[in-house]
């Protein structure tokens, strides 16, 4: 198999996740918003299990094993049970409208290939490239955390930017610990799903929304 | 692994006991023994981080101990033994009145040697990618420390410091990424790549653009756990609403993990030639972090929250000062970062005691200590006199070598540094003498009854850590003064 063709594969699986990076900021209902992540984790599934294949390196295919059972599967269910179980509202609240965000969004992306592309000159190409996909999806996750205000869609968030670390952390060359690395940040994950059941947080994740920061600003008496 | 391999290398046995005890003291049914396992676990600990002086283990794939870090490690075992004795007594009280479960305390005392040991594995860790797991686990087992009491803003203080500081971490990990990125060329694919003991002595010939975008990352990942402004939204909450014990363990210790973190990174910076400087960049955020919080600190209604935000101003003063960099400014920075962790914790044991002697976190409701309890307001009047940088304390010590040093090489630099300081002091000294004069309040309001033994446990550490303070403005002794001119030496 030809450098140029597994190169091919990589970057249309890594642009793949930033498209579900983008098609999780216009959704305006929460299911859609979880059955985008959903995809955005297959595609994530599908990049790591495609660099195991082209780095040899066997220990990758346990990080796709489980962005696919643990992201693309069990975490949507979880939170599509929560949302029904919780009552918890159905419509993503903003707190930048839909058309800003997106505006916002592919400035963030072109800043990422702006900054990456240049310093990464020494590095392969699949490197580069999946390195500044991984940083949009990243910023991109980040975004989506400040600009929407329920807490599932900000949990959403959280691990949308976790796809991008992994994407970055398979995508270089022999790093090790990935798959720890992936392990821990499944164990955040789990802690967040079981966070808002336990807690009940329902709303939405009030100290981050600006609003509520108003009347914040002393102390609770 | 066997029994004699443990004792060979001190370090595994150090990480191995709050590990141990963690398991254990999970499944022990009894509370009132857990918080003594603790002590004497704890102790035993800080009795073999000592040890680390004598003989110093050789590096290893995953672990390994230096100049710099083995202090750290002696420190954060030492408050951990103090805060263990602290707690005893605090959770005796939190328990006779009713405010916390028995299988919540399980639970507590199971994190709290969790929580140490991610501490020292983050500390001690000889791989990049290591250091990120623990500093992520001790996260966890933070957060679900604050949420201890399940109130309603222990549940939200809880969940903010959770999405802030998994963000925080994230964008650590990212740069931990592009670390790796920038030294595979040089170092070959695999562990070595991310191994800070050879790293450093590579590290010129890494690309310096990755290493200073990666800086970037770092900074702002490893800055929010630091909770340097403008990334310091978490802190107040998590250790208002958290257990006392866990506020003086988080402002003493677990900040200064996240900046050793940072420091280790930095060392690498400064160790490309061809890298930007990151010190403007720290200076920057370590004076918003002093003026952010001097003020914050004027309007204060939370004995809690005001010395959480003196926590962000004393990291903001310490990020400064190694922002400077030279041997003087590092020196003082790391003066700084031992003498910040003796006072801060404390001064929050003296604060758990006063919650729970009055039963209020108020301000307004705190006065009169000097009267009621002369003990316990002496102690903390000294102790806040010297977190506010009086002389002759330890604390007034390395702000004085900051402001000098800083005077020395960018006077301009010096004012505002020097304004901050004296905002901070103002805001505390006028918060001191409300709460040490006037009517002592009515003591039929505590949190449990104080037995002697109870009283003991807060007052003594207290007690310590005041008296290694005052000894420390003094009187330093030449070892380690020889010491940190060696570390401030290696931080560039």
């Amino acid at each position: 198999m030809s450098q140029q063709f597994s190169y091919e594969i990589a970057h249309l699986i890594g642009a793949t996740q930033l498209m579900a990076g983008f098609g999780l900021l216009y959704q305006r209902r929460v299911f859609a918003v979880l059955n985008t992540f959903a995809f955005q984790a297959l595609a994530l599934a599908a990049a790591a299990a495609w660099q195991a294949h082209v780095q040899h390196a066997p220990h990758l295919y346990v990080t796709a094993a489980i962005a696919l059972l643990f992201k693309a599967l069990a975490v949507p269910f979880a939170l599509h049970w929560l949302v029904e179980k919780l009552g918890i509202h159905r419509t993503v609240e903003t707190a930048l409208s839909i058309g800003w965000t997106m505006i916002v969004g592919v400035a963030l992306v072109a800043l990422s290939i702006m900054l990456v592309l240049p310093v990464t000159a020494a590095a392969s190409a699949l490197t580069r490239e999946s390195l500044a996909l991984a940083m949009s999806v990243v910023l991109l996750g980040m975004l989506m955390m400040i600009t929407r205000r329920n807490a599932v869609t900000q949990v959403v968030g959280f691990m949308a930017l976790e796809n991008g670390l992994i994407l970055a952390a398979v995508s270089a060359k022999g790093m090790p610990l990935v798959v720890e690395i992936s392990i821990a940040f499944s164990v955040l994950v789990a802690m967040t799903v079981f966070g808002i059941f336990f807690f009940r947080i329902r709303e939405r994740f009030d100290s981050l929304d600006v609003a509520y920061l108003e009347s914040y600003r002393g102390d609770r008496s | 692994m066997t029994l004699a391999t443990l004792f060979d290398n001190p370090l595994l046995l150090i990480l191995a006991i709050p590990l141990a005890s963690a398991g254990f003291l999970a499944v022990l049914p009894s509370w009132r023994l857990a918080s003594w396992l603790n002590i004497v676990v704890s102790g035993t600990t800080f009795a073999a981080s000592l040890s680390l002086f004598v003989r110093r283990p050789e590096p290893t794939k995953l672990l390994f101990i230096d100049d710099f870090n083995v202090y750290l490690v002696a420190l954060t075992t030492f408050v951990g033994f103090t805060t263990s004795l602290f707690s005893a007594g605090y959770i005796a009280r939190e328990s006779a009145a009713a405010r916390l479960s028995d299988l919540h305390l399980r639970f507590y005392h199971s994190m709290y040697q969790a929580f140490l040991f991610t501490m020292l594995l983050a500390l001690s860790a000889n791989n990049t990618g290591v250091m990120w797991v623990a500093v992520e686990a001790a996260t966890l087992t933070t957060v679900l420390m604050v949420s201890l009491y399940r109130s309603r803003e222990a549940i939200e203080a809880a969940w903010k410091y959770f999405i802030l500081c998994s963000v925080g971490i994230g964008l650590a990990l990212f740069g931990t990424t592009l670390v790796y990125l920038a030294a595979q060329p040089v170092m070959g694919d695999g562990a070595d790549a991310m191994a800070w003991t050879l790293l450093i002595g590579q590290a010129a010939k890494f690309q310096p653009d990755l290493l200073n975008l990666a800086f970037v990352f770092l900074l702002v990942g490893y800055g929010t756990k630091v909770g340097l402004a403008p990334l310091h939204a978490w802190l107040p909450d998590a250790h208002a609403e958290g257990p006392t014990p866990i506020s003086a363990v988080l402002s003493g210790l677990l900040l200064n993990v996240a900046l050793y973190a940072l420091l280790r990174f930095k060392m690498l910076i400064a160790a490309n030639p061809d890298t930007l400087a990151p010190g403007p960049l720290m200076v920057l955020m370590g004076l918003s972090s002093l003026f952010l919080s001097g003020f914050m600190l004027m309007r204060r209604g939370d004995i809690k929250r005001l010395f959480a935000y003196s926590s962000i101003e004393h990291m903001g003063v310490i990020t400064f000062a190694f922002g400077m960099g030279g041997p003087l400014a590092n020196f003082a920075g790391l003066l700084h970062m031992t003498m910040h962790s003796l006072t801060k914790s404390g001064i929050f044991f003296a604060v758990g005691a006063i919650t729970q002697n009055l039963g209020t976190k108020r301000l307004n409701e705190i006065t009169g200590l000097t009267v009621s309890h002369p003990a316990l307001g002496w102690g903390l009047a000294i102790a806040v006199l010297a977190i506010a940088g009086m002389p002759p304390m330890g604390v007034f010590m390395s702000e004085f070598l900051v402001v000098s040093s800083t005077f020395a090489r960018q006077p301009l630099l010096a004012v505002p540094l020097i304004i901050g300081l004296l905002i901070a002091f103002a805001a505390l000294a006028t918060r001191l003498t409300a709460m040490l004069f006037g009517d002592p309040q009515p003591a039929q309001r505590g949190h449990g009854p104080a037995s002697g033994l109870s009283t003991a446990l807060a007052y003594g550490p207290l007690w310590l850590h005041v008296a290694l303070v005052m000894v420390a403005g003094l009187y330093l002794p030449a070892p380690l003064v020889a010491w940190f001119e060696t570390v401030a030496k290696m931080l560039g």
